[in-house]
């Protein structure tokens, strides 16, 4: 069994760093939300760097900011958006697991592309479970350390499991972050697989929201992706309020589509067009106001096929051990 | 009942475009007998009015299989051998802790103290459970209370206020915004964490309210 010790103390917190463990699953009848990574590959591979299981909690870092000190020895790893980290002053490599020292201090910068960052370290951040999940939903007031974002001052405890490989992932493996952080160029296309209310939306918005260009908004958060475009609202005047899946894309009576994500409320009366597919949620959760977004069609048989595919690719992915 | 592909590991299952004491039943009695049936190779069952959300596996089964399940749980005949929980919940009623009282009492035509007593007058059914953790959804409220959501919903609502919209009337587990209309405050913990069962209501449970006084409402751990 890992000992659990103090791990590090929290300088800085950033903007909102939330810790997050693989989601909390089972409750949505109770009216918990999943909560868990958005960008869960970036999320995957800071485990794997790690030699952790791919349940453990690490740390979501939006835009940086974040300022760490070693309370103890360990093994870290950090992927996914563009942050530059230095361990006292020294610039370390991204995508790569790193060693750290007790006193050494962790800075995280802020972002040069992408919005979300994840921070694990060798046998997990260790926080109280509630309803089986370590996961922080800010909003419910749950999960993580208080409910909250990460504090100055806080104490992060993990499990003290130190593994002695130094890991990296192969440029070539490491997904592709599509987006900067500020109104760029980048565009990027979601996948959404037509359900719940498709049919009743008239064939002219159907094709509207296939054939348009939309831009994140600024109401962007961990519940949901607001956009803008043209108008592809259903005329469906009332409608009960159903089960809502990750990915669902809802839109209100206003015609702007918004795409609900992992601390997305469980349960909602607006018309949905369908499901934005897992894998394209990590690519939209990297973006910022201003991407632009277009949405294609993918079938229910092709949809169950990347998963699986995708999962196969992640697992079949050798680590290069770079000190052999 | 008609079923629809949700999302890349979920499917819906609509069971009426009503909502009803027994289309609500058979939702439940159907979201039992998919959680037997198909056990772990499911993530979660998002009950509602009258539609079952089933978010599953995807390494463990398919869509069409889940479809499949889906019909064969379907529950057209509620069992009356459902055994339901009646859940008491105290409120202390007043304009001073239910700022909307007057209101809804004048568009009424009655007194407060009628309010209260209507309020009180029927056994509700928890028809579903969201928009926030443990917030309850429950039916229907006697036709002369019925009022709609405030146009401009208030930042704050605090923890156990008792309110009504429509023909819903629900018991605000924690402090949040919220655009229904406030009667009262509920001492009551909603949800405890560190039970072994942290939420106290469920759907398909029933709820009474019963009028309590400032003092049984401080005695039983409220907060003014």
């Amino acid at each position: 069994m890992a000992k659990v010790i103090p791990g590090f103390k929290v300088i800085q917190g950033g903007p909102q760093s939330v810790l997050q463990d693989s989601g909390r699953f089972g409750y949505q009848k109770l009216g918990f939300a999943n909560g868990g990574p958005l960008d869960v590959e970036s999320y995957y591979w800071a485990q794997r760097l790690c030699d952790n299981n791919t349940e453990a909690t690490a740390i979501e870092i939006l835009l940086g900011g974040v300022v760490l000190e070693a309370l103890a020895g360990t093994v870290l790893a950090i992927t996914g958006a563009e942050m530059p980290v230095t361990i006292n002053g020294e610039r370390k490599e991204l995508w790569q697991s790193q060693r750290i020292n007790a006193g050494d201090q962790l800075e995280i910068g802020f972002t040069s592309k992408g919005l979300r960052s994840y921070l694990a370290v060798s046998g997990g951040f260790d926080v109280p479970e509630f309803l089986g999940s370590s996961s922080t939903v800010v909003r419910e007031e749950i999960g993580g350390l208080d409910g909250k974002a990460l504090q100055a001052g806080q104490i992060l405890d993990i499990n003290n499991q130190v593994n002695d490989r130094i890991l990296m992932l192969a440029e070539s493996d490491r997904p592709k972050i599509q987006a900067s952080s500020s109104a760029g160029a980048a565009e990027i296309v979601l996948r959404v697989l037509p359900g719940y209310q498709f049919e009743k939306f008239p064939e002219e918005k159907r094709q509207l929201f296939f054939s348009s260009t939309f831009k994140v908004s600024n109401r962007c958060d961990r519940m949901g992706y607001c956009l803008n475009g043209p108008d592809v609202s259903s005329g469906i005047s009332s409608l009960l309020s159903e089960g809502i899946c990750l990915g669902a894309v809802q839109v209100p009576p206003d015609g702007q589509p918004i795409v609900l994500l992992n601390d997305r409320q469980t349960i909602g009366g607006y018309p949905k067009l369908g499901s934005v597919v897992s894998c394209d949620i990590s690519k939209l959760a990297q973006c910022g106001p201003g991407t632009r977004v277009r949405f294609s069609k993918i079938s229910v048989r092709q949809a169950h096929a990347e998963i699986l595919l995708a999962n196969e690719r992640r697992e079949r992915t050798q680590l290069v051990n770079l000190e052999l | 009942m008609r079923i629809e592909n949700a999302g890349e590991n979920s499917v819906i299952g609509w069971f009426a475009d009503h909502a009803s004491v027994e289309v609500n039943e058979s939702v439940m009695a159907t979201c039992n007998n998919l959680e037997q049936s198909m056990g772990g190779a499911i993530i979660d069952l998002v009950p509602s009015y009258a539609s079952l959300l089933v978010i599953f596996d995807p390494f463990r089964t398919h869509h069409a299989e889940v479809r499949e399940r889906l019909s064969a749980a379907f529950e057209r005949d509620s069992s009356s051998e459902t055994i339901t929980t009646v859940i008491e919940l105290p409120v202390l009623y007043g304009e001073a802790f239910g700022p909307d009282l007057t209101r809804i009492s004048e568009n009424a035509g009655v007194t407060e103290a009628q309010v209260a007593e209507l309020h009180q007058s029927i056994e509700y059914r928890v028809y579903a459970i969201g928009f926030a953790p443990g917030f309850a959804y429950l039916g229907e409220v006697d036709s002369r209370l019925a009022t709609p959501r405030l146009e401009t919903p208030r930042q704050n609502v605090p923890k156990g206020a008792v309110a009504i919209a429509d023909r819903k009337t629900a018991v605000y587990p924690a402090q949040s915004p919220g655009g229904w209309n406030l009667i009262g405050l509920c001492p009551t913990r909603l949800i405890d964490p560190a039970a072994e069962s942290p939420m106290l209501i469920t759907v398909g449970d029933r709820v009474r309210f019963v009028e309590i006084d400032e003092s049984q409402y401080l005695s039983l751990g409220g907060e003014l």
